[in-house]
């Protein structure tokens, strides 16, 4: 499982041998203040140098599980392990991990270099071997030449920096990231992401990293915990998550736009989209499921499958989001360059059965067994 | 814009500037400068007219007795109030910003010294410190000391009024520094937890460096009170005895409203704002450089 996940993300392929062990593990962990439930009974591994990303909408207790592993808050019940190690009821410093906040939790009074070697004067760690390893930790984050300023007098992305190189320079296994990324501007954003993983795998450090923003987490995660009110929803690899979701939710929130959830029900020759009832789409009845479709995988064809009128046309560069009405419900479908629209345009729109994906409307999850009907020519 | 148009933007500001003018210059600016132009000109009396005597009155100050006494009285009541208030101010303020139970009510607690009256503040120590039947000698009583006259003992007044003024101003310093440490990012102290540092040393490194503008503020403050005090003196011990606990003000006060020597009195004003604008000007100059302001 885990060499698979490893080989389909492509990434730190030297880790994926048979010593590849866990190194945090949280059994069971549930975080309650009163009567409010963030981390509801969450558990789950992450495999020693991998990058793990916790996903999910705002309030759904990612941050709170990640200061639970860095001990920053005490848990309610479970355990936490890190490196094999008991941890629940450790101290932060004790866990031996590194943190980049939000803000950045720069000390605002300390220059840069004093900034980075915080943790290294703490714990008295030889003036000589300090400069050294702030020489180096100054060139990996190519922040060398600002040594001596305030965080006051950087921009947003030299103190993400600063933050950084704090994190690097006490050369723990693990570090924690919490939407370290969110206060940045997009192009910045989308630079660091890349900067990021690079130095992770460089330094072959773990990395938990928390995100509300799913393309964030596509693109720079091993392995992604989506999670829900406190509970996971779905982990797995990014492509496990966007080719098999396995609840509505999960199939919702990956994927900009997200997937189209259409009704469905029951219909001559099988389940029908609601308002369409002679068309069916899937074999069997209909009623009670949803059938989901990513925008990316409709085709637009003058002939055969479904008839669709277009209401709209969102015009984004390299491609155009289109929206239309099929039956009694509206759905988007992405088509390559650009495609105007006058309102009211009759197509068809067809789809390959692989790519249906039906859910279970009165539990959320995916409905299994069920096939998914070729698109009549 | 017309030369007329211009007048009349003129006038507005000058009207909107006056209500402000008027009130600082007659209270503040008018009454200062009169003090230092007082102070240069001797006692007029209806017989013998003020004339000017240059610094006669200042040579005068220089061999009073009295004044030195109360130079004295003023630095040392300045040493004993400002640094332990400040201190203590911030230990309370460190303390009721953790989780606490009944936190609301603790704090309070300590903002309520500054919410009396002063007179009234005076009248509760009075009675703190009488003797015999006051409650610090009936509590020494029950150790088997026996009663002492705190406020009428030149030896032990200083201090009792020394420790009234650390009790009441500390819980209005630490409302500043609440304040401040309220402003502070709870993110900075765990990101030095992590690092493993220790609660003094987070306090030390940390806290304490951003709290210094506040510091700044307080002690400036403090030592100005420091100056100023002269309500818990009428009430309590009216300077004595022999001048013991006489501070600066009140014998200003003293020498103007009872011994009625304005010209004196004038002069004794000018030196302790002269005193107090470079105690500021010095704690600026000073704190500035090692003080991050964000």
């Amino acid at each position: 499982m885990v060499l698979a996940s490893s080989a389909i993300a492509g990434s730190h392929l030297w880790n994926s041998g048979s010593d590849s062990m866990s190194v945090i593990e949280l059994v069971g962990v549930t975080k309650a203040w009163g009567d409010i439930v963030a981390v509801d009974d969450v558990s789950f591994t992450v495999e020693d140098g991998s990058f793990v990303v916790l996903l999910g909408p705002s309030g759904c207790g990612k941050s709170t599980t990640l200061r639970l592993i860095a001990g920053l808050e005490s848990v309610t019940a479970g355990t936490v392990y890190i490196g094999g190690e008991d941890m629940t009821h450790k101290s932060p410093s004790e866990r031996r991990i590194s943190m980049v906040f939000q803000s950045y939790a720069l000390f605002p009074h300390l220059n840069v270099a004093e900034n980075i070697v915080f943790g290294l004067k703490v714990r008295k760690t030889p003036a000589a071997e300090r400069d050294q390893r702030l020489k180096r930790a100054a060139e990996i984050v190519e922040l060398s030449d600002l040594l001596h300023r305030k965080p006051a007098q950087l921009s947003g992305g030299q103190r993400q920096r600063v933050a950084l190189a704090r994190a690097i320079i006490a050369e723990n296994a693990i570090c924690l990231m919490d939407e370290p990324l969110s206060n940045l501007d997009a192009k910045l954003r989308h630079d660091m992401r890349g900067e990021i993983r690079a130095l992770q795998r460089r330094l072959g450090v773990t990395v938990v990293y928390v995100t509300h923003d799913q393309s964030e987490a596509m693109s720079m995660a091993d392995r992604v915990i989506l999670l829900r009110d406190g509970r996971i929803e779905q982990a797995g690899t990014p492509d496990e998550l966007y080719d098999r979701p396995e609840t509505v939710f999960a199939a919702g929130f990956i994927g900009t736009p997200s997937m189209n959830l259409l009704d469905l029900t029951d219909g001559p020759g099988g389940a029908g989209i609601s308002g369409l009832e002679g068309k069916p789409v899937l074999d069997g009845p209909g009623e009670g499921l949803k059938l989901g479709i990513r925008p990316e995988h409709i085709e637009i064809r003058d002939f055969g499958g479904l008839p669709a009128e277009l209401v709209w046309s969102d015009y984004l560069g390299a491609d155009t989001i289109l929206t239309a009405r099929v039956g009694s419900q509206s759905l988007l479908v992405r088509v390559p360059g650009r495609f105007d629209v006058a309102r009211g345009v009759s197509v068809n729109l067809v789809w390959a059965p692989e790519n249906v994906h039906v859910f279970d409307t009165a539990t959320g999850r995916r409905a299994s067994g069920r096939q998914a009907l070729a698109m009549a020519a | 814009m017309s030369r007329a148009g211009s007048t009349r933007v003129h006038l507005y500001g000058w009207l909107l500037l006056a209500p402000a003018a008027i009130l600082l210059i007659a209270f503040t600016h008018y009454p200062t400068g009169a003090t230092l132009v007082h102070s240069v000109f001797s006692e007029g009396t209806a017989l013998r007219p003020s004339t000017f005597v240059g610094l006669e009155n200042y040579g005068f100050m220089m061999g009073d007795e009295v004044f030195w006494r109360v130079v004295g009285n003023n630095f040392w009541f300045a040493v004993g109030t400002i640094p332990a208030s400040i201190a203590l101010a911030l230990l309370m303020a460190v303390w009721v910003n953790g989780r606490l139970p009944a936190r609301g009510l603790v704090r309070m607690a300590y903002f309520t010294p500054t919410i009396l009256p002063m007179i009234a503040v005076a009248n509760i120590w009075l009675f703190f410190y009488s003797p015999d039947i006051g409650l610090i000698d009936q509590v020494l009583r029950l150790f088997g000391a026996s009663g002492h006259n705190w406020l009428g003992d030149p030896d032990t007044v200083l201090g009792c009024i020394i420790i009234m003024t650390i009790w009441k101003e500390s819980g209005f310093f630490m409302i500043f520094y609440l304040a401040a440490l309220q402003s502070l990012p709870p993110e900075l102290e765990e990101a030095a937890k992590l690092e493993g540092a220790k609660r003094w040393y987070i306090f030390r490194r940390i806290t304490f460096p951003l709290l210094m503008p506040t510091t700044l503020f307080v002690l400036i403050n403090a030592t100005i009170n420091s100056f100023k005090l002269v309500d818990h003196l009428f009430i309590l011990t009216k300077g004595g005895p022999d001048n013991a606990s006489s501070l600066l003000l009140y014998y200003i006060y003293e020498v103007a409203f009872s011994f009625f020597e304005e010209a004196y009195a004038a002069t004794l004003t000018a030196v302790l704002l002269a005193v107090l604008a470079v105690i500021s000007i010095g704690q600026f100059a000073i704190l500035d450089k090692r003080i991050h302001y964000r």
